[in-house]
């Protein structure tokens, strides 16, 4: 079941209301998860009624809005604001996905509950702690190895070998699918999780790579890799429309074929 | 005063930013064998460099004949004269190298047929100096910027730098006009932290977001320019703001000027591709000060297209859908998510958009950064470097080519790491701290932790993005300009009165909006004073009293300190590198700059 990692001994409270201002033309719920680490009190979900008429079209416009013109003390990470950088992903109406590329009218209903990522430890608000997820991406050795001497210019990779990268590398690291995995939910200590494996496919499937059976042999693990039962919640919420899930079966398949 | 503690570290280098040029610094200095801290107030790929697009340029040749000449005559001609040619040579004769090792690390760059790296066409980029468009921008499809920063951080994994994310740099830590470290605030823990070094990188990227519409990042807030400014150290040619052509209408995203490269152009409510007009023989391939210049024109002259007449279309349209969704995906995304368009079928709306700061910390083309002291327009200022868009070479001058910046970081990053290797000792014994040289980054951090004024950050943060769009625009007069000082002046006067409503230290993000939004409103004081201060028009800085440049007078670097208390701007100059660093080619002397 999908869940929260809440502060230990604490249960989530009703928080604090926000009402919409005068004169608002069109009013949404915003239900947002609020924690403090420095106080004492329980996590809460702070409700503010929205004029979303006053703010631009994305979820992240109307997070802004709340944090410029109802309350500053709202925090969530934030950057490019297109789709790029991965750092506003979070758990908006039921799915993991960026706050900047999901309109706020696409979110059903008529009240809007926004969470962090779920499963991961917060820190504070919307701000989950992705230290482990950036370990397992480390683990898996993001980058080219080879041991043939450098040609003094390029080397060389058709227009096909070229192709194989399309749908790995755009990657933003953002989180979403590893956090939306069951499996991931239950062995995240030792499922390196879609996202990492989804670069660690990257990487094994690059044509002037010449690691690959070390890469397999990392790979190689009750844990690492088989968590994955093809659950696909990595490839539905993905927001770049990458399906890790398929690379994952590559992986599989790599294996098999080493072996027979 | 609450009873703050430092957590202190030593480290021979400290690089602040991992965007490219701080990864690449990193790397470098990691490399020479020498303790490196790479700290960011972001996780490294989510870093600015993430979100550029069409390319890095450089003289491969893959696409036909190429000259590192070529390019460096481009640059020149682009910078409208006031890039340092020394600087200029020092770029485009280690761009290739500089390209291939990216490529080494694993960039997936597009490819040719032959399996080379894929090469386009990019404004103002041509070959035999100036004859016709030249293909010399490498793509990663128009994901370059992410391929590369994913790679390069990758690649720092695979080597000894450590990194302290989601710290926020607080100020520069000066001994007598030397720089030994920085502070910082880490933001999960709320502790502070004091990182000695001997020396120190400034690659904290520009400060778009001193305007109100960007397609810089919400956390491009310019936080090396502002420590530097409070150390009492000049920042240049502030007055050269670049407005890229094609910022979405509305939302402001950057849509690839490699969308013109590979055949995209610009009409206006006629229907007519002006651009024709303004540049007969690049058209929609000009520089981009040139681009939204036209363009802000045929809005003014009432050809603007939509309802309100108020902005431009770029047209993809008639391209092969084939070629769009494997060379430029990522801005058909982008303009399906903000303009609700399908390039395939119809015109993006587009508008120019503050893109890019050629001012920043000046330095030497060894990165270090440098100060006038006397007659001497050129001291090195000791234990500090800077480089990316933070720095100003000068290699862009007055203009940046686009694709410049992207090889701009890496070459100049590894510059840095070079000197770094030549000039320090690894391990060196290094000078006992003082708290006296960090008492007042506490006062400033406190002060603004505790601030109970009745304005809000984001109150006052509005009103002077509103006054640096209004004012420092694509064309600016004497009159916007002294409105814009004068608003300006009125943002610094109310800061006093800023209220944060936030106390505490974890995560506190109304209080690091707020050391952000102090670290622009130097920036955005500079820029527009020593635009008012500069009585001619070249480059990005189109001054419509004074429509023509004027090399007598002004071919030379504006300098400007900022006084913090006062908001005083004190304005002097260094003069431009009329040499170059080699024989192997001569200085190239201005002449009109016509396309």
């Amino acid at each position: 079941m999908v869940q929260l990692v809440l502060p230990k001994n604490s249960r989530v409270q009703k928080g604090k209301h926000h009402a919409a201002p005068a004169g608002a033309k069109k009013v949404k719920t915003f239900k947002i998860y609020r924690y403090d680490p420095e106080g004492t009190e329980n996590p809460r979900w702070d409700t503010y009624d929205v004029d979303v008429e006053a703010c631009g079209p994305m979820v992240l416009d109307v997070l802004i809005h709340i944090k410029n013109d109802i309350d500053p003390t709202l925090s969530f990470r934030r950057s490019c604001r297109e789709g790029v950088c991965g750092s506003c992903a979070m758990n908006i109406g039921g799915r993991n996905t960026l706050a900047c590329t999901h309109g706020h009218e696409e979110v059903p209903g008529k009240d809007c509950q926004i969470s962090p990522l779920p499963h991961m430890p917060v820190i504070k608000d919307l701000i989950p702690d992705m230290s482990m997820f950036y370990a397992q991406y480390a683990s898996i050795e993001p980058w080219l190895h080879t041991t043939t001497p450098e040609p003094q210019t390029e080397w060389r990779q058709s227009p096909e070998d070229r192709e194989k990268l399309d749908g790995l590398y755009e990657c933003i690291l953002c989180a979403c699918c590893s956090t939306s995995c069951p499996s991931y939910w239950w062995n995240g200590d030792k499922y390196l999780g879609p996202a990492a494996l989804l670069h660690a496919y990257r990487w094994l499937i690059d044509s002037r790579d010449e690691a690959t059976g070390d890469r397999l042999d990392e790979l190689e693990d009750p844990f690492k890799l088989y968590r994955c039962h093809t659950i696909m919640n990595c490839a539905q919420v993905c927001p770049k429309g990458l399906n890790p899930a398929k690379a994952i079966g590559e992986i599989k398949k790599m294996l098999v074929d080493r072996v027979v | 005063m609450a009873n703050y503690q430092f957590i202190d570290h030593k480290f021979d280098v400290v690089v602040v930013g991992a965007g490219g040029s701080g990864l690449r610094a990193a790397l470098g200095c990691a490399q020479a064998g020498l303790k490196t801290a790479c700290i960011s107030k972001v996780f490294p790929t989510r870093s600015h460099t993430v979100a550029a697009q069409g390319g890095i340029s450089a003289s491969l040749g893959n696409m036909g004949e190429d000259d590192w000449r070529w390019h460096m005559y481009d640059t020149v001609k682009g910078s409208d004269w006031l890039g340092d040619q020394d600087a200029i040579e020092y770029l485009c004769r280690n761009a290739p190298a500089a390209v291939y090792e990216l490529e080494h690390w694993g960039v997936p760059f597009s490819r040719t047929s032959e399996g080379k790296i894929y090469q386009r066409a990019f404004g103002g980029m041509t070959k035999n100096f100036g004859e016709a468009p030249i293909q010399r921008t490498c793509a990663a499809a128009d994901r370059t910027g992410h391929a590369m920063l994913h790679t390069m951080y990758g690649q720092s994994l695979a080597h000894d730098t450590e990194f302290f994310i989601e710290y926020f740099a607080l100020d520069l830590i000066m001994d007598e006009g030397v720089c030994r470290g920085v502070t910082a605030w880490k933001l999960d823990d709320g502790t502070l932290h004091r990182f000695q070094a001997q020396q120190v990188i400034l690659a904290t990227g520009g400060y778009g977001r001193a305007y109100f519409s960007a397609t810089s990042a919400h956390t491009c807030t310019g936080d090396g320019g502002g420590m530097a400014l409070r150390a009492g150290l000049p920042l240049q040619d502030m007055e050269f703001v670049q407005f890229h052509p094609t910022g979405i209408y509305g939302a402001g995203c950057l849509i690839t000027e490699g969308a013109r490269g590979e055949g995209g152009y610009l009409t206006n409510s006629e229907g007519e591709r002006f651009m024709e007009r303004y540049a007969p023989s690049v058209k929609d391939l000009a520089p981009r000060d040139m681009v939204s210049r036209a363009m802000t024109i045929e809005i003014r002259e009432g050809r603007g297209v939509g309802p309100k007449k108020d902005h431009i279309f770029l047209h993809l349209d008639h391209l092969d859908p084939k070629m769009l969704a494997e060379r430029l995906p990522g801005i058909s995304e982008s303009a399906k998510v903000f303009a609700g368009v399908d390039v395939t079928k119809e015109p993006i709306p587009v508008l120019p958009t503050v893109h890019y700061n050629m001012g920043g910390i000046p330095t030497n083309f060894y990165s270090e950064v440098v100060t006038r002291l006397g007659d001497d327009p050129d001291k090195v200022v000791p234990g500090l470097m800077a480089v990316g868009e933070a720095a100003c070479v000068s290699v862009h001058g007055a203009n940046r080519l686009g694709s410049n910046s992207l090889i701009d970081l890496v070459v100049f990053g590894r510059s840095a790491a070079l000197r770094c290797a030549d000039t320090i000792k690894a391990g060196a014994t290094q000078p006992e701290l003082k708290p006296a040289m960090t008492d007042g980054h506490l006062a400033r951090f406190d002060k603004f932790r505790n601030a109970s004024g009745g304005t809000t950050t984001a109150t006052l943060r509005l009103e002077m993005q509103k006054a640096m769009q209004e004012d420092a625009a694509v064309f600016r007069t004497s009159e916007s300009l002294a409105s814009g000082v004068e608003r300006l002046a009125a943002v610094h006067a109310k800061r006093p009165d800023l209220k944060v409503s936030d106390r505490g230290m974890i995560w506190n993000t109304d209080l690091l909006e707020t050391l952000e939004f102090d670290n622009l409103v130097g920036q955005a004081i500079t820029t527009v004073a020593g635009a008012h201060n500069r009585t001619e028009s070249r480059g990005a800085h189109a001054h419509e009293d004074f429509p023509d440049r004027n090399d007598e007078t002004w071919m030379k670097h504006t300098l400007t300190w900022f006084d913090d208390k006062t908001g005083k701007v004190a304005i002097d100059y260094r003069p431009v590198h009329s040499y170059t660093l080699t024989n192997d080619i001569a200085y190239i002397p201005p002449k009109a700059r016509v396309y």
